[in-house]
């Protein structure tokens, strides 16, 4: 089944030969910034999840 | 060696003890006298203390289909002969001949109180299972030669019953069996560190004290074909559990992981949720969870269409100083679950 890994660890990602990832924000906001407004965050997070969800047909 | 000679009992699958092949794996078990096959290799090995009194033969299939029954059996037929060592196979690369000698092994030890050895190759299935338990000498992955795995576990063996100190999986021929042991050496650790580098940056061999574990990789799974007819599950490794972590999970060294109701894109909000987790600074998504679960951003996919469904359980486990054993079975299980239920792909969030 096909997944898709967010880290931020892109080395150990990389390293593990983890087929399908992408790297998110950082590591205490994975899919977030705390200095965005709410609004602004979220389209970051669906921004992000529109990449994973490419990754996931490729 | 002053003394008695000590009785020896080998066992062996329904191939090695010449009855047959697969078809007749089902074998139940038999003794025979004296040394069967492989056993005449190890009788001329011990000749000097000891003798191949008996030889049991098990078909493989019976004894892995069945495996309390015939470990019973077995056990039966070897109280009578009150045997000093026990030897099983070497089984090999073979699954079922290497569960069956693991079996004996790790029961007769409980049950009999002797030394019980056998021989596998260390990529074979039985290994993990019974390796902590018992001395399970290293071999090749085909039965090239007999010699000396036979000598092996004669020695191994007969050290066993001699109660004698065993010493390190190198030195005596044995598959690592996870146990550390303290000694005390001639050279500081940094000392024999920077030999280690030393010898590394000039291409000269040197062994690592430590022996780092060695990965599979995974092969790449197909790509989701349609991705707006397709279930998408989310799984963290990120900690976000039900406030007050009501099901005690980990937040380190994970031994399981959980599995919570997703109720719509508000599902993380209203301080319902928090994170568990001993390897981040966990403040951020404690205000808003959907920061490691986007359950916010899919639940509104799902609406939109952009996907299918979205699957309505998130999967969760804390992932720091996970082994990688526990990680994989994690895995498969949620991978089964999922898959039973029709989902087609996967988000792991990870930090």
């Amino acid at each position: 089944m096909p997944a898709v890994l967010i880290t931020n660890l892109v080395s150990i990602a990389t390293n593990m030969k983890v087929n399908r990832f992408i790297s998110g924000v950082s590591i205490p906001h994975l899919l977030g910034n705390p200095s965005l407004n709410p609004d602004d965050e979220k389209k970051l997070r669906r921004d992000i999840i529109q990449k994973v969800l490419t990754l996931l047909t490729t | 060696m002053v003394g008695r000679r000590l009785k020896i009992v080998h066992y062996v699958n329904q191939f090695f003890g010449g009855i047959g092949g697969e078809d007749k794996a089902d074998l139940t078990p038999q003794m025979r006298s004296g040394a069967v096959g492989p056993g005449t290799v190890l009788q001329e090995i011990i000749k000097d203390w000891g003798d191949v009194q008996s030889t049991i033969v098990c078909g493989d299939n019976y004894f892995a289909e069945h495996m309390e029954k015939a470990a019973k059996e077995i056990l039966d037929l070897l109280l009578p002969i009150s045997p000093d060592i026990f030897i099983a196979g070497p089984a090999f690369n073979a699954g079922r001949y290497g569960i069956g000698c693991g079996e004996l092994c790790k029961k007769i030890k409980e049950r009999l109180c002797i030394a019980a050895v056998t021989g596998m190759s260390p990529e074979q299935v039985a290994v993990n299972a019974y390796k902590n338990e018992i001395f399970i000498v290293k071999t090749d992955g085909v039965a090239r030669g007999m010699q000396e795995p036979m000598r092996k576990m004669a020695r191994l063996a007969l050290k066993l019953y001699n109660n004698e100190t065993i010493g390190s999986p190198d030195e005596e021929g044995y598959i690592p069996r996870g146990i550390r042991k303290n000694i005390l050496g001639d050279t500081y650790a940094s000392e024999r560190a920077i030999d280690m580098l030393l010898a590394k940056f000039q291409g000269l061999p040197f062994k690592s004290e430590i022996v780092l574990p060695r990965f599979d990789s995974v092969s790449r799974a197909e790509p989701v074909k349609d991705i707006s007819r397709a279930t998408i599950t989310l799984v963290t490794t990120g900690g976000v559990v039900p406030r007050g972590n009501p099901d005690k999970l980990k937040s380190h060294v994970a031994t399981s992981y959980g599995r919570y109701r997703i109720d719509g894109p508000d599902t993380l909000a209203h301080e319902r949720y928090e994170a568990n987790h001993g390897g981040y600074y966990t403040a951020y998504v404690n205000q808003n969870p959907n920061r490691m679960l986007p359950i916010d951003v899919l639940a509104e996919m799902e609406k939109d269409g952009r996907i299918g469904k979205l699957y309505p359980y998130f999967y969760t486990t804390a992932g720091t100083g996970t082994y990688p054993e526990v990680a994989e079975k994690m895995a498969r299980e949620i991978l089964a679950e999922i898959r039973n239920d029709g989902a087609n792909g996967v988000i792991i969030t990870s930090t």
